[in-house]
């Protein structure tokens, strides 16, 4: 069994059958994938296909609830119980699966548009709530199946069919919104980076709790190279801050840069490791309870061109989730006896009227 | 003492209790309620009260009141008009003194009469003794100045002791009435049994208002109403969000399902929400929503899982929860909706009753998306319609509306409790098994392969190997459920979902007319609470040697097949509605039948005199030449 199947089937009550008895595709269903050709959405399916034998749970104890969007047609595609459900209301049918079903694992997925814009208000609490389920949030920046407007993510200015002389409205950074939300397992990561999207899928299953995963993922058709300064070979290497827990945080060329926290405010910046000195490079922490420092890492990035975007875990801590507190709250009121409902009904004020035959009319109980 | 007061044998009675909202009158009127049902009275209730919390004291708007109707007989109605007023200042009087019988009983607590409190509503000299109450036998007595008395020794401050001044009134009514005090004084105990001082102040000045009555020669009568012969039985007085939730609690012990009631804050069900997280051990999970939409979304999850998801709200909840009840429609899934209806549009009146969402609950939606619809009658009859919203959704797997209203919700009557035993079985059959084959000759589950009797689909919930299955809100091939834009794919579906809805009706008992003579040419319908007034004006005109017919509709989707015969049947239909006639479109549409509407939106039940002349006008148009 892999850690994150012992680390799933602890908390929930999962069945569970050994890592590796499914294969890739147990997982996938005879439905013809109609994504774009190009989009990322495909990369995330294989990643997740190809994952999902390693949980060690049987697939109809698994369950992925989707919104609208192009990312929620991903359920339709995997061979376990599925729901494509309404717009950004995908967290809220999970959460009412999650709090009455024990033995599933449940999983959301999500695009910007979809959790962030119309589904804004479900996510949060499902988030603070720390509802067990793993939510993957397609964040591509725009609205691809509607053709083409601006998302919550857009970056301020972009010029889309609904903003011909660029859009007005200030992004939403997914990662600091979750971090605000204090949700327990906040992490990062690219569609096009196989290896690393796996080790964060793999870390997110393990996580009891909501664990928010974003998913930079292009759009080939409406967004195109959205992530390009992340990808490329000759950018991405100062681009993107690896979040490695228990490493100092370096990146660049053989590492020369790091974060490090300006003494007199407090606040993290980026400084040339050869300056600073080694050990003023910031120790990244993921289990810190206080999540201030984990959303001042996510503040690094750069709203409109993602320089210095970090990817990996921001935080994973522990916290009691909903659906375990409901599961107490039952345990602790303990079951009904058989004539309870009988006693429910007859409450403390009833009277009983006796047959015409019998002299007492009516009778105080 | 007094002389001992000639006792004068009554019928029925109505009584209302009208205060400050802060003056503990729904509590008065509640404990009212209780003594008379004990007694074996049957009986009806009328909360009335703002929608503030604590409006301006003493202000017409912060009136808040409780109106009991009692009878040696079975009643149907709150009652109309009030024979006796107690009104505890004069915000009171004024607001009420208008409904009461001329010759009615009017108690007045006099302390409040101030020079202050009057002019606040408007009063240039007290209509106490301004000569303007004659026509009423007045009592004027200072109720807080003898609880004040009577609380001397209990150590309380002024402000403390006069909130007693509840218990004095109830303690004088429940004298003058003869109603048996045992379970107020309990309750009291109760109540308040964390402050000592508390419970024996108000213990004592219930005893001190009981008292005041048997020593005072202040009323010359004292009333008896006897017990009203009911069927044996175990009885208990009961509203009718009490009843409701009684009834989906039921619904979860006898389907044996986990049960997921998902919703959010909002006037009048919240005490639904409130009496249903009191019951963990019944199987009853309750979800506090952040919004309205999550509350049925969470609801929804639930009855995917296998479970029996419920939502309950009001009319403005019901329009954010739409989307989501087309997709549980798409889906085909269990759902019970719960709306207790108020006064509309928006916001509208949070506190009072209207029945102005039967079309919302028919058609707001998107697309083709009939959805079942059960009306309660009576407050008790909330238990009974919950059971039936609750089978109807698990035997069919549709979303199904139950109708209730303010008055119903906060109504109460007394209820003849069933036998738990005799409930309906709900216990649903879950798939197990795959159900289609494959091209290849494999085994393959099919989630829209249909039942051949109810059209129902099968209910397979995650957790069951081998029938895997994906379902959502896109159009879904006949059978397969697989994704399908095929044009008389959707036309099949759409008509599928619409004859699995419509059979429904074959599975309901018909439309029954109550008709004594058998020869009435008006035969007036109703749905939902009007069949309480709508039954009294009958019987009143019945009375008066007129016939009149009268059927009640619980099913409003689909309607009992026999429905357009019946409707067909008489010279004229009569449809008293509290909406602009909602089901009179309905059935007019439905049945090329001329329905007349009797129409009023005035957050009240209708009164059994408006009825009654409404009725009386058609009668006369028949009957003339």
């Amino acid at each position: 069994m892999s850690s994150a199947a012992r680390g799933a089937a602890a908390a929930r009550h999962l069945p569970t059958i050994p890592a590796g008895s499914l294969t890739k595709k147990d997982f996938t269903s005879d439905q013809e994938v109609r994504w774009c050709p190009g989009c990322g959405d495909y990369a995330i399916l294989a990643a997740v296909q190809s994952f999902l034998p390693e949980l060690g749970i049987p697939r109809e104890n698994i369950v992925f609830i989707s919104g609208i969007g192009c990312s929620s047609r991903f359920p339709y595609y995997l061979n376990t119980y599925g729901m494509h459900s309404i717009h950004g209301r995908a967290p809220a049918i999970a959460t009412g699966l999650a709090a009455t079903r024990q033995d599933l694992s449940v999983w959301v997925v999500t695009g910007d548009g979809d959790a962030l814009s119309i589904g804004g208000n479900h996510l949060i609490h499902a988030l603070r709530r720390n509802v067990d389920m793993t939510i993957l949030l397609f964040n591509n920046r725009i609205y691809g199946l509607t053709k083409g407007q601006y998302s919550p993510t857009s970056e301020l200015g972009k010029i889309t069919k609904s903003t011909p002389m660029g859009s007005l409205d200030h992004p939403f950074n997914p990662v600091s919104l979750a971090l605000g939300a204090e949700a327990t397992f906040v992490a990062r990561t690219l569609d096009s980076d196989r290896a690393h999207l796996t080790s964060v899928l793999r870390a997110a299953a393990e996580h009891r709790g909501s664990a928010l995963v974003e998913i930079y993922q292009n759009c080939n058709i409406f967004n195109d190279g959205a992530f390009e300064l992340l990808k490329s070979p000759g950018t991405r290497d100062e681009a993107v801050i690896r979040l490695e827990h228990g490493q100092p945080i370096r990146f660049g060329a053989d590492g020369a840069l790091g974060v490090v926290r300006r003494p007199e405010t407090g606040r993290l910046e980026v400084a040339e490791v050869a300056t600073v000195g080694e050990q003023r490079v910031l120790v990244h922490d993921t289990a810190d309870e206080d999540p201030s420092t984990a959303f001042a890492l996510s503040r690094l990035s750069d709203p409109t061109t993602l320089d210095r975007t970090p990817i990996g875990i921001f935080r994973a801590v522990h916290r009691p989730t909903y659906d375990g507190l409901v599961h107490d709250q039952v345990a602790k009121a303990g079951t009904a006896r058989r004539d309870d409902l009988a006693a429910l009904l007859r409450g403390r004020d009833s009277w009983v009227v006796a047959d015409p035959g019998a002299t007492a009319a009516a009778v105080l109980s | 003492m007094g002389p001992t007061p000639t006792a004068v044998a009554l019928s029925r009675v109505v009584i209302r209790f009208a205060g400050d909202s802060g003056d503990g009158m729904q509590l008065t009127g509640d404990r009212f309620t209780a003594e008379t049902a004990a007694f074996g009275n049957d009986l009806a209730t009328l909360p009335n009260f703002p929608a503030e919390i604590r409006a301006p004291a003493g202000t017409l708007p912060g009136v808040s009141s409780f109106q009991l109707h009692f009878a040696d007989h079975d009643i149907l109605t709150p009652g109309d008009a009030p024979e006796v007023l107690v009104a505890m200042n004069p915000a009171a009087l004024k607001a009420n003194i208008g409904d009461v019988r001329p010759g009615g009983t009017v108690i007045v607590d006099t302390a409040e009469f101030t020079k202050r409190s009057l002019a606040k509503v408007g009063y240039t000299a007290d209509p106490l003794t301004d000569g303007s109450l004659t026509e009423y036998r007045l009592h004027a007595l200072d109720l807080t100045g003898m609880t004040l008395t009577a609380l001397a020794e209990f150590g309380l401050s002024r402000k403390e002791a006069s909130r007693a001044k509840n218990m004095f009134a109830l303690g004088l009514l429940s004298w003058l009435y003869g109603r048996p005090t045992d379970a107020t004084e309990h309750f009291l105990a109760a109540k308040f049994a964390a402050n000592p001082a508390l419970r024996d102040a108000n213990l004592a000045a219930f005893r001190a208002g009981w008292n005041f009555g048997e020593t005072t020669e202040e009323f010359a009568v004292r009333y008896q109403v006897a017990p009203a012969p009911t069927p044996p039985g175990r009885y208990r007085n009961i509203t009718g969000n009490l009843a409701l939730s009684y009834g989906l609690v039921a619904a979860a012990q006898r389907s044996g399902l986990t049960f997921l009631l998902g919703s959010y804050p909002i006037t009048p069900a919240s005490d639904i929400l409130h009496e249903l997280s009191k019951h963990k051990t019944l199987g009853i999970r309750t979800f506090q929503a952040e919004d309205e939409i999550a509350g049925i979304g969470a609801a929804l999850g639930a009855s995917f899982g296998g479970g029996l998801g419920i939502t309950t709200t009001s009319g403005p909840g019901v329009a954010l929860k739409s989307e989501t009840i087309g997709l549980a429609v798409s889906l085909e899934l269990p759902l019970v909706i719960v709306d207790v209806q108020r006064g509309g549009p928006s916001t509208g009146l949070p506190t009072k009753t209207e029945q102005s969402d039967l079309l919302q609950a028919m058609f707001g939606r998107n697309g083709e998306a009939p959805v079942p619809i059960v009306a309660p009658r009576s407050p008790a009859d909330c238990f009974d319609a919950a059971l039936e919203a609750c089978r109807i959704a698990l035997r069919y797997r549709t979303p199904v509306f139950l109708l209730s209203d303010g008055y119903l919700a906060n109504g109460s009557e007394p209820w003849h409790i069933p036998d738990v035993d005799t409930l309906p079985d709900l216990r649903p059959t879950f798939a197990t098994e795959p159900n289609a084959q494959a091209k290849d000759g494999s085994a393959v589950f099919h989630p829209y392969l249909r039942d051949a009797d109810t059209l129902a689909r099968p209910w397979a919930i995650p957790g069951t190997p081998g029938l895997e299955h994906r379902i959502g809100g896109l159009e879904k091939a006949d059978g397969s459920g697989n994704i399908s834009y095929d044009p008389d794919n959707h036309d099949r579906m759409v008509r599928l979902r619409q004859a699995k809805v419509d059979g429904i009706a074959g599975d309901m008992p018909p439309l029954v007319v109550d008709d004594p003579t058998g020869d009435a040419r008006v035969l007036v319908v109703g749905w939902g609470s009007t069949y309480g007034p709508i039954t009294a004006a009958a019987r009143r005109l019945r009375a008066d040697g007129q016939t009149v017919a009268t059927a009640h509709l619980r099913h409003l989707n689909p309607f009992p097949e026999n429905t357009g015969d019946v409707l067909r049947r008489y010279e004229r239909v009569v449809l008293p509605e509290m909406n602009a006639g909602q089901l009179a479109l309905l059935l007019r549409a439905r049945y090329l039948v001329d329905v007349v509407g009797v129409n009023q939106v005035r957050g009240l039940p209708f009164s059994v005199d408006e009825l009654s002349r409404a009725v009386q006008d058609v009668l006369k148009e028949v009957e003339q030449p």
